[in-house]
Formats: structure tokens, sequence, C-alpha cells
């Protein structure tokens, strides 16, 4: 990469926007997943009686187990989310700045 | 694409056969009262079968008939594998959807497997808290790592983290981290598969089993390099996904297709009954937050620190296709994660309390012959008889080998071009070189993990998840992660950041419950947990950020002025390594 190409990426305010917007996608999505796994591991770790409890009184499934699976079907969502925002939002913004720094 | 035709063709031929098998299903007594002591390792530890068990002709012709497959995969890898970059990368040639099921099939174990089922089988609930953390990860890979590491990186997750900083120094610890997680990952890989395959075919000996793992993974890694290990983890995914799919279907079918019958099944037939629902540690272990919270960074960190996962984004065309790939794999890998919480609770429902599975019913309902990563296997036969056993056998083998074979792969890039070609002869080995040092490495690693595997047969190897897991989320996460997103990050940050993790992981491991006590027996441990990581991660991110902004050397401050450049790289892929569509 030239240093001219480097200097015109720099000055593009476009570059600038994109490196923002995915750095706030990228830091929103980890921490959601974050809070959501962590939330579940301090649940196990201080309140287990949360989680133990059935979810119906005469079940024998408890909370903990919907939140579980929960945490992996969201998990795999997420990744959905940021993919399908990767490729219709960041992917035309990056060609965009690569095509006017190598005019 | 033919490959995947033929093995859904005997997917589908499997699947009758375990239909018209299921009336065959045992089932579960009721009645239990012997209390079962066994907790499940992780890592699977099975002792000797009784020798009068006859041929397992099923597994064996299975397995025969993969390894024929892959074996001609190979070959055509072989004659497709010219560059450092085919040999490393695949030739950057693999699609999103490819990468995807690949990364399945090299991060989905036999401990995964046969694992988690056996956690559930012993633990109940508590066996979720493993998939939910080893799936966690997946997405931090994603929305952090993944594009930026494919933009930057050219072999090895060491290349990003030295991407500004001095080579010599910073490629030296990455390797030297990358190459302990490897080589520990690859004894527990090994032990592993020298008893699964001694247990379900005893007239193959323990040693017999790590030789032929050990050659095969050297044929697969030397002439086929990225290509054939992709394919081989390619199948293997496939053959694992199906397996399990088919274990699950059986269950549920077992149980009419109920949730609530299957986990009222269970609970019923487990001796500990609801307490199998209500426990959040190992059952019979003493409730501890610390270790809990712990054991939940090390799953979720770990994940993203592995270097055979790091290094599979290299093998895709570009930043697209990487972050496709993690969309693939976590879908895949999550799927799998509740298949086997299905064939845990499935195995208490069927493989518990039956005599032909248990070791001595009059002592305890739970304790199965083989030992204690045996409950998916035996469901497989209380499912489908021999044949479905064969499969299931055949299944566990061939994830043995595929995922052996991503470690050494990953192992022996962290030699040759990391140590060998950058550090040594920084930068001036010719590509062949470095290929020839790359296979050299490749045979010795095979080689070192055939006598380990050996050497570590009668040992206690339950630490070696701890371990591996550790040093990835302390070392390789946070040193990666502050390079591609900290200015600031300085070699002398990032050497001495990962030196405290190695050696921070290392040590607590060695004063820890498993190790100190277990292991060496010396008493009770100095560090009470077995999971350093809570200590250990923040004490990393601070002797990083320390030794970093305390540099103000003039090396230390080019560092942090060539970052600009390596910001543009990574967002917007101007100048990254090439990748080739077919």
């Amino acid at each position: 990469m030239s240093l001219l190409i480097a200097s015109k990426i720099q000055s593009n305010p476009k570059y600038l926007q994109l490196v923002g917007r995915r750095d706030t996608l990228s830091w929103t999505l980890s921490a959601i997943v974050c809070v959501m796994y962590f939330g579940f591991i301090l649940l196990i770790a201080f309140a287990p009686g949360v989680l133990t409890q059935p979810i119906a009184a005469d079940s024998v499934i408890p909370v903990g187990m919907l939140a579980g699976v929960g945490v992996i079907v969201v998990s795999c969502i997420l990744t959905g989310v940021y993919v399908y925002k990767a490729n219709t939002v960041f992917d035309p913004i990056v060609n965009e700045i690569v095509r006017e720094a190598s005019k | 694409m033919k490959i995947f035709k033929t093995a859904f063709c005997a997917l589908i031929a499997y699947a009758s056969l375990l239909a018209s098998n299921l009336s065959m299903a045992a089932d579960a007594a009721v009645s239990a009262v012997a209390p079962a002591s066994a907790v499940a390792p992780v890592v699977a530890a099975v002792a000797a079968a009784p020798a009068e068990v006859p041929l397992n002709w099923h597994a064996i012709i299975m397995f025969v008939l993969f390894v024929a497959i892959t074996l001609v995969i190979t070959y055509w890898a072989a004659t497709h594998t010219k560059t450092a970059s085919d040999f490393y990368a695949a030739g950057r040639g693999i699609t999103g959807l490819q990468n995807g099921m690949a990364i399945a099939g090299d991060y989905m174990s036999a401990a995964s497997f046969l694992g988690i089922a056996a956690l559930v089988y012993f633990n109940g609930f508590y066996g979720l808290l493993f998939s939910v953390g080893w799936l966690v990860g997946w997405p931090i890979i994603l929305f952090l790592i993944a594009e930026r590491l494919r933009n930057l990186g050219k072999f090895t997750y060491a290349d990003v983290v030295s991407f500004r900083l001095k080579q010599g120094p910073v490629r030296t610890m990455a390797a030297i981290s990358s190459l302990i997680v490897v080589i520990w990952y690859l004894i527990g890989q090994a032990v592993g598969a020298g008893q699964l395959l001694h247990t379900l075919v005893p007239q193959i000996s323990y040693r017999e089993s790590i030789v032929i793992v050990g050659a095969l993974i050297i044929i697969y890694v030397t002439f086929g390099g990225m290509k054939a290990t992709t394919w081989v983890q390619i199948i293997k995914a496939g053959l694992l996904l199906g397996g399990a799919t088919m274990m699950a279907i059986g269950v549920m079918a077992h149980e009419d297709f109920s949730f609530a019958k299957l986990f009222t099944d269970a609970v019923a037939a487990h001796p500990k009954h609801i307490a199998i629902m209500q426990s959040v540690v190992p059952i019979g272990a003493k409730a501890n937050p610390i270790e809990s919270i712990s054991l939940g960074l090390t799953l979720m960190f770990g994940t993203a620190g592995l270097p055979h996962i790091l290094m599979r984004f290299f093998t895709v065309t570009d930043a697209k296709a990487a972050r496709k790939s993690v969309l693939y794999g976590t879908c895949f890998i999550g799927f799998f994660y509740v298949l086997t919480f299905i064939i845990g609770f499935g195995a208490i429902v069927l493989v518990a309390n039956n005599p032909a599975y248990v070791a001595d019913i009059s002592k305890s309902v739970l304790n199965l012959k083989g030992g204690g990563s045996m409950p998916a296997v035996y469901l497989s036969h209380a499912l489908g008889g021999d044949f479905f056993l064969g499969f299931i056998a055949a299944v566990a083998f061939a994830t043995i080998l595929a995922v052996v074979s991503g470690l050494t792969l990953a192992g022996a890039s962290a030699l040759s071009h990391d140590i060998y070609a950058n550090v040594i002869m920084k930068g001036t080995a010719t590509e062949k070189q470095e290929v020839w040092m790359s296979k050299m490495m490749v045979i010795g690693l095979g080689i070192l993990a055939v006598i380990l595997g050996i050497a570590f047969e009668k040992q206690n190897v339950a630490y070696i998840v701890a371990l591996t897991f550790s040093i990835a989320a302390c070392t390789n996460f946070p040193i990666l992660v502050l390079s591609i997103f900290w200015r600031g990050l300085t070699t002398r940050g990032a050497v001495l950041g990962g030196y405290t993790g190695i050696f921070g992981s290392i040590g607590l491991l060695i004063i820890g419950p498993t190790v100190w006590t277990k292991v060496l027996a010396m008493g009770p441990a100095i560090f009470p947990y077995d999971f350093p990581t809570f200590v250990v991660l923040p004490a990393v991110l601070i002797v990083a950020y320390i030794a970093s902004v305390t540099d103000s050397s003039e090396s230390g401050n080019k560092e942090r002025a060539a970052y600009d450049a390596q910001l543009i790289r990574a967002e917007t892929g101007l100048g990254a390594e090439i990748g080739v569509s077919h």
C-alpha cells in the first residue's frame, strides 16, 4: 500500500465513519454477548436458585436449561446480525473508499 | 461435492437401519439405588476393556472407509500443494461455507462430543455450562477478530501480533504459547484416541492405536497440507453432525418426541434424581462461585485464542468469506452442542441401569464398562445396535484425526513460519525451505504426539483442558485483541504481557488442586482454584498496559505510529494476502 493511498484513505471522512461505525457495532454486540453470558454465569455462581427452579410446578425442567439454550440461540442470531450488517452496510462503504483512494 | 453426496447417501442408509433397530432399544429400569461417585472427566479417561469382546467389524469397516476416502483426498491435495500458501492456507481458496464446516470439524473434538455427553450423563444440567461456554467464544471471534485477522495475517496469528512490533521477541513469545497449547492439546487427543480405539476394538492395543493415529496424521499433513486437513475436517464435521443428529432423533423417538418426557424419565432413571436438574456444580462438589466465574471466562476466551482455530481464517478468499465462515461454524457448533445435551440425557434413560453397559450394577448404576467417556458410545448401541455403534465409533475416531491434523499443522506453522523463517532466518528463507522445514516439523510433532501419548497412558490427563484453554484465554486472546485495537501496545507490552499469561497460567495450574493435589499428591493446593483465568487474564492486561505506556523508547513510538497503516489494512483489506476464487 503506497503512502499516497494511505493518506488519501485517512483523510477520507467515509473511512473515519466506517471505522467508528464498525467498532461501535463490534463492541456493542460483544458487550451484549458478554452481559448475557456472564449474567448466566453470575447467576450460577451467586444465585443458583434462580436457575434451578422448575419452569412450571409440574415440570422437572429448570429455568437455567432454557436460559442456557437461549444463550446459544441468541449468540447464533447475533452472529447473523453482524454478518448481515457487514454485508449490506460496511462492504459497500469499504469498496467506495478503496475505489476513491485508487483514483 | 461428490464426497458430500457419498457421505449423505451413507448417512441415509444408516438412518434407515437405525429406524429398524429402534425397537431393540432397551428400556431403562426406573429403580436406582446405588450412589454414583464418579464425576466424568472432560478428557476421555477410559480404562481397559475386557478382552473377550468379539472383533467390532462394523467400526473397522467404516473406519477403513473413512481412511481410504481421506487418503484419496490427501493424494489429490498433494498434487495441488506447491507453494507455502497452498501448504499453510490451502491456497486461500476455501469458501465461507466450506470453512464454516471445517471450523466445526476443527473445533468439535472428541472431548466435546463424548465429554459433554458424559458430563450430562453424570451431572445433568451442569454439562450445559460447557456447551454454552464453548459456544459464546464464537460471536466474540466474529465481532472482534476474524475479519481483521484475515486482513492482517499470512499464516499464523503471530503474523498479526507482530505486524507492527519487533518480529523476533513477539513471534518467539507467540510461538511458545501456541506450541504449549498445541502440544498439550495433542497429548489429550492422543491419549483419548488410544483409549477409545482400544476400548472399541480391544484387538488393537493402546500403543498401536496411537501409532495408527500418528502415522495417518503425518501422511495427511505432510503430503496434503492445509487442503487435506480442511477436507478431513469437513467430512468429519458432516459425519459427526449426521451421527449426532440421528442419535438425538433416536432418543426423541424413544421419548415420543417430548422433552418433558425425556427429562422426567431421566430424573427417574438417574440415581441422584431431581438433583441432576438442580446442581450447578458437578454432583457432589461444593458450590464455588469464583471457580464458576473463572471456568466461564476460560471457556469463552480460550476458544478465541486457540492457534489451530485462528489459523483457519487464513484459508479463505477474503474477509467477507472469513465472516461468513464464522456464522456457519457457530450455527453448526451451536446445533451440535444442543444435540450433545439431548444425547447425554438420552444416555441417562437408555444406558444407565442397563446391565449390558454398566460395569457393576450392584455398586453403581451409572459407572460404565470402558470408563467415563462411554455414555454416547453405548447410547448408539442402545439405539441402533452393533451397526450404529460401529458408525459412531468410527465417527469418534475420525473426529480425533481431524482435530489432531489441525493441531499438528498449527504447531508446525508456529515452528517453521514464526521461529524458523522469521526469527532464525529473519525472513531470508525461501518459500521452498520454509515448506520443507514445516513438513519436517509435522513429522517431528507427529512422532512427539505418539511418544507423549504412550508416556501419558496411565497419567491423569484431566487438567489438559484447563491448561490449554487457560493459556489460550490468558495469552493468545488478550495480546491479539490488544494488538488489533490498541494503538498504544508496544513490543515490550506484548512480550511482558504474553509471558505473564504463559507463566502465570502454568504456575497457578501447577499449584492448583488438579496438579498439586491430584497429580503430584502434594497435599492441599496452594492456589485453591482449577481455572486460574480470573487472576491471570486481568494481570496480563495490566502488565501489557503498564509496560506499554511506560515504554518511551524510539522503537515504541514508531510502533505506535505504525498503527495507522495497520488499521487501514485491517479495516479495508488493502494489502491483505490475496485469495484465489475457484
